[in-house]
């Protein structure tokens, strides 16, 4: 198959992409369109707002987490919505409105270090496994199915026995859970990395390199190591999604951090169970929304990415009729052009996309 | 939600490109089967070495409430102070004869609470499962069919917000509004006391309510059973439903881009019939096989379903033997579940060969 | 009599990445009743397009303009399929227009039997009982060469042959007697004695079912046994378009006459075979051969206890030095093996082969490393034989780093364009990223990267499979230009005879694991001895129609004669 999109035309100079546009998300931010390009950009918004609360959570709070009274005052326990308490007070008698934002602290750095342990052991395993094979790819292969089946909330809870016993002052509680979410979603990136590098492994060009005498580890990392994590902003953001539903399911039934060391949004939540059936609502309907609007957000940029590095599930701009030119790379090789309503599966294939990867160039 | 549901992989299954090249269904069948056997194993051993490298169970669940002296004594009693791999080795045996331990906190046989509380968990995966697929396959191919029209934009949004909220926030929300606010439905339970206690009396009670209900012969209890089961197998259902949706949507609109869908068409064959035959029956595949994999997804749920609406499963008990530390009773519930799990997908497998013909021959 | 389809001033447009872009502009043709009209060009040239087009099929990022006014068989009806709704499409599709697709094996769902796709299309057309509709589709298979079509009305797909599968497919085709058949690269995908049968078939669609044919090919051979009448298209335009003797005898476009001239016939090596003989040296027979193949086997082992497969079976040749061995066979005849046996790809199961001194049966990676400097490698599939991430130097560097020749890809630049300008590839090419190449333009770079350590023995595993024809024909060009040069020996592997013949000093052909003929071209090709050697040459079908047919018939002799 000789080269599909315009910019590739072997004359033209191809259009080098910056650094810039070379950032995983801003390229598939400016291919998107339509739904496509909405659902990322709520996705993208929503994140933002995530973090930069996690981020200000000391201005942007009117208490501490682990605030009962000011001014020598107590807040009171479960009043409503006021001005004071602008989400009213929790049935311990803590602010929500101040729990809910502390709690994206929380949620971020378990976020952030779950992601960062599973990526490097997860990436690490997946990548030699894959790549010598044998009996000790296959024993991973069995252990790691054997938990990837496993429900990931029950592994978890028995880790956190593991770790901490059940209790938890802040960093105990984060680091339990984070290590905890590690270990369930270790599998994950092995399972994803190890299937790429099986296959680059059998791609002619870690063939050649094989050919040529080049050493293990130079195919390894010069070869496989980067085309096959190309998929890891999908899985990251996934990941995330997950682990923050995890901490929540964690905090829910009684492995969170205790109100007086950190927020975490699971724990005020299973607080609320009694809330509810006396009708008490506001402390159930914040911290639950937050979970909700960080994984939908989250999600959103996930699924998006997702779609945006699959040519079957791309949505692209309509013509309005028929135009521009035709050059003599700006074509439709014959034979490919097999797409259903939609898509013309094959214009992006082998070129500009692997199969998994997210994107090489535009 | 898996990855599996979302990557590109998941349109080829596993099954279909191992077996592509012939071998009767007997022996993959076994293969599959012994399979299985590694499994368990794996996820017997993990959970032991995991559960007791942080000491024994009867100083967790009763150090402090008890002397040192007293404490040791039992602890010899049950066998604790002995190496670990005698324990585990002895620990294998018994999970082999289908010996999970006896409780401490309750000093019952943990095989006696599965017996107790499973089909309460069993019941509510069964009607969950009813929810997801009512309502997660059909709006997946609609999805499909409509790709980026209005209705695929609304179902998957749909979709990604069902998957986004979790069960106990969905199950708060459905107890504040349908049984606080509007009192349409029980709050909690599986069963009003006045029906539960005309079930007790039952002579083959099955620990299945909607069965029990049904043998009393009493429409109201039946009803009392039913409306308990509503609210938490949606709250569960919905967040599978989302998982099944986009899974089916991704893996026609992957089939439908293929060239036998595009020779179908050709051959004069409508787009209806396009996404409900000739597309979605070889999606069909790797949706079972994926779908198996939600079953973990379900359990886990379950766990949270169940402490939300106060239902008496396994996944309720396993909390409450959590709080009081019987790590003993929460290792033979996991690992009761890891079989059941190990089991399920099996199943699933068998059902995806079955459907694929390139398997089947 | 009226056209079975008349395209009129066709344009057609898709939603890229990039913007609008145009695949066809401005194309008519017609095709009349009973009439094979073959569309011929090379990938991007807009002929599956404009197929495509006259069924409807386009996807919803594509927009027409012009007119394509389709006729039913009896000619009592005609319509105009762009305007067509979705529902009145689907009612000419398969009545009045149907379509053969390039590969047999997915153009047919896998989960449902033959039988019941072939039924699907019936009824898709009207109320036909189960019963009419299954002796249909038996009568249907039977017709086009299934045999025990009764049963077999019953297999899935994955039970058939290739060439079966593609039966199967034109039997969707001929089952609701649609007036024209569209095939797109009917026999690409097939080998070339199977290819040579499907022709066959096609042309009884014609003559005995009377159905009209548009013939989507980049093979002029496939051209010259088919066609009535032949549209050359070029960058979404149609060029020339003429009947078939005229087109081949007296190509008017100069487009047409370098793709012509760009097909490599059988028997032109011959030629330059023999010119390369007579410059040899008189001792160069005595020359230690780089290659001794004895009685070489390699078996791949089965999976979960069952049988492995054995993809060489007893396999004796040798490489001299200097020397370039053509290795040719069909898809499955373990050749591209033998080629990654040869460069350590492969471990060897049985018997000998000795690679520059060294015996690869049950080699150490360790002591054979240094040999590697000494062998080149050229892969079939240009898309992927580099790293997408890296430069086109970078890649190109590779080996000099590796053999310690130099430090770093940049220190090796020097050597690294005077290899680019040897494949006729300017320098600046070194800083582009392998994507923005051509196909043919990635191959020169894989030769440099190949010949960078300058090495005694190449491997060519199907290097020009993948390019279009005039595409191939430089590739080659430089490829035997580089040959003269280098002198290195090499054994080039191809499925394609006169590609082969044009390069190779001798020809080895290989038939299921085995080895049924060696010699030089002259021998091989002239005078064949094997049976299957002599079904492989007679199936090739030339680039010329009149020749064509008196090959075709000495084909259905030989066919006879088995």
């Amino acid at each position: 198959m000789t080269t599909i999109t315009p910019s590739a035309a072997p004359a033209a100079t191809p259009p080098k992409r910056s650094l810039w546009q070379r950032v995983p998300v801003v390229h598939q931010l400016r291919q998107s369109v339509g739904l496509q390009r909405g659902m990322l950009v709520t996705g993208l918004v929503l994140m933002a707002i995530f973090v930069l609360t996690a981020i200000f959570a000391p201005l942007l709070a009117p208490y501490k987490y682990n605030q009962l009274r000011a001014d020598g005052v107590a807040f009171g326990a479960q009043q409503p919505p006021s001005a004071e308490h602008l989400l009213g007070t929790t049935v311990g008698g803590y602010d929500v409105f101040s729990r809910v934002i502390w709690g994206a602290q929380t949620a971020i750095l378990v976020i952030v270090l779950a992601v960062v342990f599973s990526i490097f052991i997860g990436v690490f395993l997946g990548l030699v496994s894959g790549y010598f094979g044998g009996w000790p790819d296959r024993l991973l292969v069995v252990v790691c199915d054997a938990i990837y089946a496993f429900p990931s909330l029950l592994l978890a809870i028995v880790l956190s026995i593991v770790i901490s016993g059940g209790r938890s002052s802040l960093w105990g509680g984060i680091l339990a859970a984070a290590l905890s979410i590690t270990v369930v979603y270790i599998p994950q990136y092995f399972r994803v990395i190890r299937a790429e590098t099986v296959r680059i492994k059998a791609e002619a060009y870690v063939e050649s390199a094989r050919v040529l005498g080049a050493s293990n580890t130079r195919v390894m990392f010069r070869h496989v190591l980067r085309n096959a994590t190309r998929s890891l902003p999908l899985l990251i953001t996934l990941n995330s999604s997950e682990a923050v539903l995890t901490l929540a399911g964690l905090g829910f039934i009684g492995f969170g951090i205790e109100p007086t060391a950190a927020a975490e949004w699971g724990y005020d939540l299973n607080k609320a169970i009694s809330d509810v059936t006396s009708g008490i609502w506001w402390t159930a309907l914040f911290p639950g929304l937050a979970i909700v609007l960080t994984v939908l957000g989250i999600t959103l940029v996930g699924e998006s990415l997702n779609d945006l590095a699959d040519p079957r599930l791309r949505g692209r701009r309509a013509v309005a009729k028929a135009s521009g030119t035709v050059s003599e790379t700006s074509v439709v090789p014959g034979g490919t052009l097999s797409a259903g309503p939609g898509g013309l599966a094959g214009l992006e294939d082998g070129e500009s996309f692997d199969e998994h990867g997210i994107e090489v160039r535009p | 939600m898996t990855t599996e549901a979302l990557t590109p992989e998941a349109t080829k299954t596993p099954t279909a490109r191992k077996r592509s090249s012939g071998g009767s269904l007997g022996s993959y069948l076994l293969v599959r089967f012994l399979l299985i056997i590694p499994t368990i194993f794996i996820l017997v051993t993990l959970v032991f070495v995991l559960m007791r490298t942080t000491g024994d169970p009867i100083t967790a669940a009763q150090g402090g409430r008890l002397g040192p002296e007293q404490l040791a004594e039992r602890i010899h009693a049950a066998g604790y102070d002995r190496p670990l791999f005698v324990q585990y080795l002895e620990y294998l045996g018994q999970v082999f004869t289908g010996n999970f331990g006896t409780t401490i906190s309750t000093n019952r046989p943990v095989t006696e609470v599965l017996f107790t509380y499973g089909p309460a968990t069993f019941e509510l995966a069964f009607y969950s499962l009813l929810v997801a697929f009512v309502i997660g396959i059909p709006l997946g191919m609609v999805a499909a069919y409509f790709r980026d029209k209005y209705p695929d934009a609304i179902f998957r949004i749909m979709a990604i917000l069902f998957y986004a909220t979790p069960v106990f926030f969905s199950g708060l929300l459905l107890k504040l509004v349908f049984s606080v606010w509007l009192g349409w439905l029980p709050i909690a339970g599986r069963a009003s006391t006045s029906a539960e206690l005309e079930m007790e009396f039952l002579s083959n009670k099955t620990g299945f309510y909607t069965i029990d209900a049904i043998q009393t012969g009493n429409p109201e209890v039946l009803l009392d059973v039913l409306a308990h089961a509503v609210l938490p197998a949606i709250a569960l259902g919905l967040l599978t439903a989302g998982v099944f949706l986009r899974l089916v949507r991704t893996n026609v609109i992957g089939t439908l881009s293929t060239d036998y869908v595009d020779a179908a068409r050709s051959r004069g064959v409508s787009e209806f019939r396009l996404v409900r035959t000739h597309a979605y029956r070889p999606a069909l595949i790797p949706i079972i096989t994926v779908i198996g994999l939600q079953i973990a997804l379900l359990l886990g749920g379950a766990v949270l379903t169940e402490t939300t609406f106060e239902w008496k499963g396994l996944g309720f008990m396993l909390i409450e033997f959590i709080k009081a530390r019987d790590y003993v009773a929460v290792q033979g519930i996991v690992v009761l579940l890891a079989v059941i799990v190990a089991l399920t997908n099996f199943i699933v497998d068998v059902i995806a060969a079955v459907v694929d013909p390139r398997v089947r021959y | 009599m009226t056209n079975v389809v008349s395209i009129e001033k066709l344009g057609i447009s898709f939603a890229t990445d990039a913007g609008a872009v145009k695949a066809v502009s401005d194309v008519s043709l017609s095709v009349g009743p009973g009439e094979v009209l073959a569309i011929v060009g090379e990938s991007g040239s807009g002929k599956t397009v404009t197929a495509k087009t006259i069924l409807g099929l386009l996807p919803e990022t594509a927009t027409v303009s012009g007119a394509v006014i389709l006729s039913s068989k009896d000619g009592s009806s005609s319509t105009d399929v762009v305007t067509l709704s979705k529902k009145e499409l689907r009612r000419v599709r398969g009545t009045d227009v149907a379509m053969v697709f390039q590969e047999p094996s997915t153009a047919l769902n896998p989960v449902f039997t033959v039988g019941w796709q072939i039924i699907e299309g019936l009824r898709a057309h009207g109320k036909v009982s189960k019963k009419a509709g299954r002796e249909q589709a038996i009568d249907i298979l039977r017709r086009v060469g299934i045999p025990e079509p009764e049963k077999r009305v019953d297999y899935y797909p994955h039970q058939f042959s290739g060439g079966q599968k593609q039966r199967v497919v034109i039997a969707m085709a001929l089952v609701l007697d649609a007036g024209l058949i569209v095939a797109d690269e009917p026999t690409t995908a097939l080998d070339v004695t199977v290819q040579a049968e499907i022709l066959d078939l096609l042309r009884r669609c014609r003559d005995e079912f009377g159905a009209a044919i548009v013939l989507i090919t980049h093979n002029m051979g496939v051209v010259a046994d088919l066609a009535d009448r032949v549209a050359v298209m070029y960058q979404g335009e149609v060029v020339e378009e003429a009947d078939v003797a005229t087109l081949f005898s007296a190509p008017k476009d100069p487009y047409t006459q370098r793709l012509l001239a760009s097909v490599p016939h059988v028997g032109q090596g011959t030629l330059t075979a023999a010119d390369r003989a007579s410059a040899r040296t008189t001792d160069w027979s005595s020359n230690a051969p780089v290659v001794v193949a004895q009685d070489l086997r390699i078996e791949y082992p089965g999976r979960f206890g069952r049988a492995g497969f054995v993809a060489v079976d007893g396999v004796s040749f040798d490489i001299r030095a200097g020397e370039v061995l053509g290795l040719v066979g069909e898809s499955g005849s373990g050749k591209t093996t033998i080629g990654r046996a040869i460069g350590g790809l492969t471990r060897v199961t049985g018997g000998s082969l000795s690679v520059l001194d060294h015996e690869m049966n049950g080699v150490r990676e360790r002591d054979f490393k240094k040999t590697r400097s000494n062998i080149g490698f050229v892969f079939q599939d240009p898309a992927s034989s580099f790293n997408p991430l890296l430069t086109i130097a970078e890649c190109v560097a590779e080996p000099l780093v590796i053999h310690g020749l130099s430090s770093s890809p940049g220190a090796a630049r020097g050597r690294v364009d005077d290899l680019l300008e040897a494949v006729q590839l300017p320098r600046s090419y070194g800083d582009r990223y392998p994507h923005e190449l051509s196909g043919g333009q990635r191959q020169r770079a894989s030769l440099a990267r190949a010949l960078a350590l300058e090495p005694k023995l190449l491997i060519a595993d199907e290097p020009t499979s993948a390019l279009d024809v005039s595409v191939q024909a430089r590739v080659l060009e430089l490829f035997a230009e580089l040959q003269r040069e280098f002198g290195f020996a090499a054994l080039f592997i191809s499925h394609d005879l006169a590609v082969v013949d044009l390069l190779a000093d001798r020809i080895a052909v290989l038939y299921k694991g085995k080895l049924v003929e060696e010699g030089t071209g002259a021998e091989v090709l002239g005078a064949p001895q094997h049976p299957y050697t002599q079904r492989l040459l007679a199936s090739l079908p030339v680039p010329d129609p009149a020749e064509q047919a008196l090959r075709r018939d000495a084909l259905h002799a030989l066919r006879e004669a088995e």
